[in-house]
């Protein structure tokens, strides 16, 4: 279980994350909503202690996250896909994985599992990841992560600039690591094609974690998401989702 | 002795010093790409390399056995001051590429006024390791000169290998191209840091034993491999292994030859020239990818 209680964090003196908390079992998807700026891909880093709390306290099962150096973190069983993909781009693809692999010293039989789920990247394992098309890279930074074999996983905007048929392919990797108990973060700026994964959505504002919903909920009263998002999503478009 | 020969001669020495050069550019470059900071201290690398060398040789004796202890014992001892550096130092300015400058040209004045003190002002020579001369048909040539050819193609092969191939490696590109990503991949973002800089500090360090049996070993000697790692990087590409190392032969050997053929201060200029041109044209250096 992956917890968070009052968190704050700073950028120098200006305050982003105000007494943040959320708590994630294992199996969940958790989508987190808020405007840009809101502070989610904070969040996520400060999870991973790559922005250090200031105060607060991080904790996946039993290991107190908010105590270790940020390389250790992700040892723990957290796999991060940063938003913009942030691959190494003058590396191959294999080294990437590599990469991901090394930081649990995980092998080849890992690796396999990872390509059955992405079998794209098996034909380009030599490819230097810079010159992957949009979608291959964000498959590719999302097998990188799984390479860790998580037990938490963050996903920071996966589904960025990609078209329908990419888009379902992240997202039913993230059903098939839900139903394998794999707890997942995901921040998401489609809110139609989130409410059909997520377990819970949990809005963000000013940093502050605030109401915290089924989707259902949602998709009777997007009085909230006009609130939290600011956009008005169509109750067709999300019955279409549903279905 | 005739132009044929001559110019022989000159391509030799040159390809010595190419070598020689390769090396220590290759760990200021290392340092510059994965690190992000400007080693102006690294040239104090170099001549700690031939002072311990000089050290070592004197308190073996003998001259093979003394080589032998000096080229493992002197990098192993300067790559450990430049792991307390990293720690009392880099680490503290947090790898800031400003502060990081101002904070080794200080370090290169102290090392050379430790040195001063404690090795004194005098130039000291080392015995070769070996003494024989290949004789050509026109000149003979220092046996020594050649094996130290032969050592840096191997030290620079193994860098390249040790770079491209191994997991080390592998860890250290990634932190290059993105520090912050590698740490979410648990990687120790700082003692790859430590490493690369004890690695480039390395570098410099048996570049200047190589060097002291032909050049002898002072505490000043280390502005020039300094101010000729700077243009061999500059040319090459900052951060560029590739671009170092060829642009340490272009300007080695042409140094070489010209300072046989007209002056070594013909020489620098010319080299002093490249680099104007290139930082005018072409700043991301001859080899270099365009910056990220
Ligand atoms: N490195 C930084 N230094 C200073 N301020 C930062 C830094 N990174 C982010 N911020 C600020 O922190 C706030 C939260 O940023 P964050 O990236 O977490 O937002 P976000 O919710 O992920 O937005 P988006 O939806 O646009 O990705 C923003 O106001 C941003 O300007
Ligand atoms: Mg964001």
């Amino acid at each position: 279980m992956l917890r968070v209680e009052g968190l704050n964090c700073f950028y120098g003196n200006v305050q982003v994350l105000r007494d943040f908390a959320l708590e994630l079992k294992g199996g969940e998807v958790l989508c987190l909503l808020g405007r840009n700026g809101a502070g989610k891909t904070t969040l996520l880093k400060a999870i991973m202690g790559l922005v250090r709390a200031r105060s607060g306290r991080l904790t996946l099962d039993d290991a107190e996250l908010s105590a270790l150096p940020a390389h250790a973190v992700p040892r723990q069983g957290i796999g991060y896909c940063p938003q913009g993909r942030r691959l190494f781009s003058e590396l191959t693809v294999e080294e990437n994985l590599q990469i991901g692999l090394m930081a649990r010293d995980r092998g080849a039989a890992t690796l396999e599992r990872v390509l059955i789920l992405f079998p794209v990247l098996r034909e380009r394992m030599r490819q230097r990841a810079g010159t992957l098309s949009g979608g291959e890279q964000q498959m590719l930074a999302t097998a990188r992560a799984l390479c860790l074999e998580p037990k938490a996983l963050l996903l920071d905007e996966p589904t960025e600039g990609l078209m329908p048929s990419a888009i379902t392919t992240i997202l039913n990797t993230v059903r098939r690591l839900k139903a394998e108990g794999v707890a997942t973060i995901l921040v998401e700026q489609r809110v139609e094609a989130a409410l059909t994964v997520a377990d819970r959505i949990l809005f963000i504002e000013n940093g502050r974690s605030c109401e915290s919903v089924a989707p259902d909920v949602l998709r009777d009263d997007p009085r909230l998401l006009h609130h939290y998002v600011g956009v008005g999503v169509k109750r067709e478009r999300l019955g279409v989702q549903r279905s | 002795m005739s132009l044929g020969p001559h110019l022989l001669l000159a391509l030799m020495e040159g390809t010595v010093a190419a070598f020689v050069l390769a090396l220590t550019a290759l760990g200021l470059t290392l340092v510059f790409g994965v690190m992000r900071i400007v080693n102006v201290a690294h040239g104090e690398f170099f001549m700690l390399g031939a002072v311990f060398a000089w050290a070592f040789a004197h308190l073996v004796g003998n001259p093979a056995l003394g080589f032998l202890v000096a080229v493992i014992a002197s990098p192993i001892v300067v790559g450990g001051a430049a792991l307390v550096i990293d720690r009392a130092i880099l680490r503290r300015f947090n790898y800031q590429p400003e502060a990081t400058i101002v904070a080794t040209i200080g370090l290169l004045y102290i090392i050379q006024q430790l040195v001063l003190i404690f090795y004194g002002p005098d130039a000291r020579s080392v015995e070769a390791p070996i003494n024989f001369r290949v004789q050509l048909p026109w000149f003979g040539y220092s046996g020594y000169k050649l094996v130290v050819a032969g050592i840096a193609a191997l030290l620079l092969l193994a860098t390249w290998y040790g770079i491209a191939k191994t997991k080390l490696g592998l860890v250290m590109r990634a932190t290059q191209f993105d520090s912050e990503t590698a740490q979410a991949f648990g990687i120790p973002v700082d003692r790859v840091y430590a490493a690369v800089f004890a690695l480039g500090a390395m570098l410099a360090a048996i570049a200047g034993v190589l060097i002291v049996p032909i050049k002898q070993a002072y505490y000043l000697m280390g502005l020039d491999p300094l101010l000729l790692s700077f243009i061999v990087v500059i040319i090459g590409g900052l951060g560029s292994l590739r671009g170092a190392i060829i642009a340490a032969f272009v300007i080695g050997i042409s140094d070489g030859v010209i300072s046989v053929f007209f002056s070594p201060n013909l020489s620098k200029i010319l080299a002093t020239l490249l680099v104007a041109l290139v930082l005018i044209f072409r700043p991301e250096g001859l080899f270099g990818g365009k910056a990220r």
